[in-house]
């Protein structure tokens, strides 16, 4: 009876799917009911007339009793079915974004009894202020960008009436994808039975952690695992007047309430490059600001190079590199944006702009204030919550805080949404029992530009450095789009994929790709560093012709790999 | 493709250099002779060494390659090693390298064009005294587009002293000096300025506080932005709204600036030129508007414009003529138009368009009006079809709210005639039993073509219109 339920309702819902492999490697029914019935019942009774339908009316009845009756129960028992007694929950998460809400679903899946503690909105940073909005923002970008290209719509023999927008409409569609996907998360959440406790978590003690309003008493729970994974807010530096209106974070500047003529982006990393994309397509003109000395410090150069040529330079946008805005200071009484630059290196008044807007995408900073660390003893390096390898969080002496955890933004190894839930599953992967390092190396990161930029592992001056340090040589191999087929049929022939290896044997370093839908394709290479596969093994593997993908396949193919060294051998060979 | 393709960057075939001494025929120069005359006096005495940039072979298949873009500009300074332009083959983008320091000339391909293989791209000075000579050689060797010619015009002019650095203030001060002004541009005014080789300092700043923005730059580059396909014009002109201000004066002029024609003022020039083979004649005819002002006075409130009140009284007067509504088209026939459909002049900025109110005769004036917004809407916005701007059968040129008392309109190629109407004031009328009175009288005045309309046939319509006008209310049935 019990396996018929599960099987039924796995199959209707994409979600309960987790929750049943919970279920079967728990094997305790008590936890399936509790996991699956909570909140969603409207839900589940549609789908359990379908379930259902061979069943007497009767029987469903009394089963829906039933499962009502054990979510009561459980709800009521503490530290069910595992081990760690006296306590409210086996893991509470400190901050329902996507790391936590990652951390959550398989906390679920490895049977753990999970809390997460919001102050906010479910999402976070992403679904909310950050990667979920601005990807809209892009679609719409990027669709008038192809609108608006009189020679690329006509090289389709397409004609189009001049492009428009509604900025409002725009807007819209933002906020709404925010909204849903929101939505979406709690659902999830809420349906595989973590609570969802609301307000400021705090860490009072070892395995403690408080919750409430801050201020207030608040509600003291127990946990056998903790994780924080509070995220970050945007960074401001000194003397930037943020006012939301003329002068803006990232935050600000995904409501899109206005579309400023010009508008200068401090800092040219990939938010604020995504921005210039939105901006620039919606018929702004965009200044850049970077206090480094090369636009798009942290991609590979060469990458970079190409990014700045399609990206920038036929783009209306120009920039100041070297310099520090060292004084923002919003429009008001009739007086433009101003921006005070110095140069970087000698300190010296460089320019004034004065503009119509000013985004502030300097970074971010992480949010781990008022965490009550200091009652555990920890304390932050610039804000960030100091890990080792596996997101234990180390103490001021250096040492190991028990069953303490932070992952995400807040502890600064990688501040990208799926590194935070990825550390988040090892972490649950951790704490149930099972030794779990997470390689970062092997974690895609990619800006969602007109062509997309992506990456994984290391760029080329990183892996030039390691291969001097470890006594190895590199390979370049490099692939463009404009020999594919499919990006051609699109018209997109701008592109590069680069492959950085080890020639001796075989090993995937990096692999940066420029190009249409780069995002979506460096998952061939993030997934071959992760599970170890070498060049050998996977150039031989089939790419549906014709497809994008097969930018990588000739990527891989163009490898020169040392033939005589079989794949077992993972000794370097001496230069 | 492979990625040795990719690796070697600039192949040793590439940017060879040929020195070329000052030894080029003087007749060779284009340039005004003041300048010719300074070069001269260089050429002897700078042994220049001048080296050309040659479009690299990038691959053994490649034949011409096209310049993707140029990552120097003209005037920078270059040193050996540097990438200065990527190139596009057959294969893919590559940066080319410059093998000599020195500063980039001329850059002889622009973005976007294609050269074979070999072919001098680029110019590449040792010094800066040697700037000009191969300016003037990459002049020389041809292929510079139009617009640099207009836009170096100024340059020129200028005394030929300091040719790299900026340019002394213009003797003309741009914007009313007080004290140094703080030169604000757009980054895509900067571009524009860069491309079209306009000295930012001397544009005229028209945006938000006082800054240069992409249009000011055209504007000093005399380049019309190209809106979204402007539609041609099948279109009439009066004389005092025809848009080919720039009188061509045969002596140039120093100083002067050449403005190419827009889509839509081209299409105009191009209509009136072929109304020259249309032999035309004009009959003008005084109407009185009393009664006209005041059924407007009553009607304009429901949103009934003067053009339609017009609009409506013609197309009634052309119903009883319908000679006046035909055309001429192959010189032999009579073509009597179906229907009457009224095309009336709009300016918009810079142009000129017939925006057309079709069964104008049959349309009642809220219709009439209405239709009339929603076609001055699309014309403002470009989006008008062809069949609302070439179906007109008469058309209607109405200068009146500019004071104009009377003036003579174009007949439009395809078209019977066209009414330019004047002003309407108050005017002393002597009347039949000699007293003198005043009334409002507005002077009308119908070109048309003499091979189908004749003088009496004017004569009889203008007459139905003013009888029309003068007792309008037939117009409101």
């Amino acid at each position: 009876m019990h396996s018929a339920i599960s099987l039924s309702l796995s199959s209707a819902s994409p979600i309960t799917v987790r929750s049943y492999d919970g279920a079967g490697s728990s094997s305790s029914s008590d936890l399936f009911f509790r996991n699956n019935s909570a909140p969603s019942q409207l839900r589940f009774c549609g789908l359990r007339r379908e379930a259902f339908s061979g069943c007497k009316s009767s029987s469903n009845a009394v089963l829906l009793k039933q499962l009502r009756q054990n979510m009561k129960i459980s709800a009521s028992l503490s530290g069910n079915g595992t081990p760690s007694k006296g306590f409210d929950y086996d893991l509470v998460i400190i901050g329902a974004g996507v790391g936590g809400h990652g951390a959550a679903l398989h906390a679920v899946e490895k049977g753990l009894k999970t809390a997460i503690i919001e102050g906010d909105v479910v999402g976070g940073t992403c679904v909310n202020r950050g990667c979920v909005p601005s990807k809209a923002l892009l679609a719409v970008s990027g669709r008038m960008r192809e609108l608006q290209n009189e020679h690329h719509m006509k090289s389709f023999g397409l004609q189009v009436a001049a492009a428009g927008y509604d900025r409002q409409g725009v807007a819209d569609h933002a906020e709404n994808l925010a909204a849903k996907i929101r939505n979406n998360l709690t659902n999830s959440l809420k349906s595989l039975g973590v609570d969802i406790l609301t307000g400021v978590g705090t860490v009072v003690g070892p395995q403690k952690v408080k919750y409430g309003k801050v201020g207030g008493s608040g509600t003291v729970i127990t946990a056998k695992d903790i994780i924080i994974a509070t995220g970050s807010v945007p960074f401001v530096p000194k003397g930037v007047e943020v006012d939301g209106k003329t002068v803006i974070t990232s935050d600000h500047a995904l409501k899109l309430e206005t579309v400023p003529e010009w508008i200068v982006i401090v800092g040219s990393g990939y938010i604020g490059l995504e921005f210039s994309d939105v901006y620039t397509a919606l018929g702004s003109e965009v200044t850049f600001v970077e206090a480094l000395d090369q636009l798009m410090p942290g991609f590979d150069p060469e990458i970079g190079k190409l990014a700045q040529r399609v990206l920038i330079n036929p783009r209306k946008i120009d920039y100041h590199t070297g310099v520090f805005a060292t004084k923002i200071t919003p429009a008001k009484d009739g007086k433009p944006v101003t921006i005070e630059l110095i140069d970087a290196k000698t300190k010296e008044p460089k320019d004034t702009l004065e503009v119509d807007a000013a985004l502030i995408a300097t970074g971010r900073a992480p949010f781990t204030q008022g965490l009550g660390l200091e009652n555990v003893n920890v304390e932050t390096q610039r804000g960030f919550i100091p890990v080792d390898e596996r997101m234990r969080v180390i103490d001021s002496k250096g040492e190991l805080v028990p069953h303490l955890y932070c992952i995400g933004d807040a502890n600064g190894k990688m501040m990208l949404a799926h590194a935070a839930s990825a550390q988040g599953i090892s972490v649950v992967e951790q704490v149930s029992g099972k030794d779990h390092v997470l390689n970062h190396l092997s974690i895609p990161a990619a800006c969602f530009t007109h062509p997309e930029i992506s990456m994984v592992g290391l760029t080329e001056p990183q892996a030039r450095e390691k291969a001097e340090k470890e006594g190895f040589e590199i390979g370049i191999a490099k692939t463009s789009f404009k020999a594919n087929t499919k990006a051609l049929a699109e018209n997109e022939g701008e592109g590069i994929a680069k492959l950085i290896y080890r020639p001796d044997n075989g090993e995937i370093l990096g692999v940066h790709i420029f190009g249409m839908h780069a995002a979506d394709l460096i998952h061939e290479a993030s997934n071959a560093i992760a599970l170890g596969t070498r060049i050998q093994d996977i150039k031989y593997a089939v790419h549906a012709h014709p497809t994008l993908s097969e930018v990588i396949d000739e990527l891989f193919k163009s490898a020169k790999v040392k033939n005589d060294v079989s794949c077992a051998v993972a000794e370097p060979v001496a230069v | 493709m492979s990625s040795s393709l990719l690796q070697p960057r600039a192949p040793p075939s590439l940017s060879s250099s040929s020195s070329i001494s000052g030894s080029k025929p003087q007749w060779r120069f284009t340039s005004p002779p003041a300048v010719t005359f300074t070069r001269r006096a260089r050429n002897s005495t700078v042994n220049a060494k001048i080296r050309e940039i040659f479009m690299p072979a990038l691959s053994s298949t490649m034949t011409e390659g096209k310049i993707v873009s140029w990552i120097k500009s003209e005037g920078d300074v270059l040193s050996k090693g540097e990438s200065v332009v990527v190139v596009e083959s057959d294969k893919a983008d590559m940066d080319v390298e410059t093998f000599y320091d020195g500063i980039l000339a001329a850059i002889v391909v622009p973005e976007g064009e294609s050269a074979p293989v070999g072919a001098p791209i680029g110019l590449l000075a040792e010094t800066e005294a040697e700037i000009e000579e191969a300016r003037a050689k990459a002049a020389s060797a041809g292929g510079s587009s139009p617009p640099k010619i207009a836009a170096d015009a100024p340059v020129a002019a200028s005394p030929p002293s300091a040719p790299v650095a900026a340019p002394p203030t213009p003797a003309a001060a741009p914007v009313v000096a007080d004290g140094p002004r703080k030169i604000v541009s757009t980054p895509f005014a900067k571009k524009l300025a860069k491309q079209h080789k306009v000295d930012i300092n001397k544009v005229v700043g028209t945006g938000p506080f006082g800054r240069i923005t992409p249009a000011d730059v055209e504007a000093a580059a005399g380049i019309t932005p190209v809106k979204s396909t402007p539609p041609p014009v099948t279109a009439p002109a009066a004389t005092a709204a025809a848009p080919a201000k720039s009188a061509p004066t045969f002596a140039e002029i120093p100083g002067a600036t050449v403005v190419p024609f827009t889509t839509m003022q081209a299409a105009v020039s191009k209509n009136m030129i072929e109304s020259l083979s249309v032999p035309t004649f004009r009959v003008g005819y005084p109407v009185m508007t009393d009664a006209l002002d005041a059924l407007y006075a009553k009607v304009k409130s429901k949103g009934v414009t003067m053009t339609a009140l017009l609009a409506k009284a013609a197309a009634m007067a052309l119903a009883q003529h319908p000679v006046v509504n035909a055309s001429c088209k192959d010189g032999k026939s009579f073509t009597y138009n179906s229907s009457i459909n009224i095309a009336v002049a709009v300016a918009i900025n810079g142009g000129l368009i017939t925006p057309v109110l079709q069964d104008a005769d049959k349309l009642d004036l809220y219709l009439l009006s209405e239709k009339w917004k929603e076609l001055v809407e699309k014309a403002r916005s470009k989006q008008l079809q062809p069949h609302e701007y070439n179906s007109g059968t008469f058309t209607l040129s109405n200068l009146g709210m500019f004071g104009v008392d009377r003036f003579d309109a174009i007949l439009p190629p395809g078209q019977g005639a066209i009414m330019a109407v004047g002003v309407s004031k108050p005017t002393p009328v002597a009347g039949k039993d000699g007293y003198f009175s005043v009334k409002n009288q507005m002077l009308v005045n119908v070109t048309a073509d003499h091979r189908i309309v004749y003088g009496a046939d004017l004569a009889a319509f203008l007459k139905t219109f003013a009888k029309i006008v003068q007792e309008p209310d037939s117009l409101t049935m």
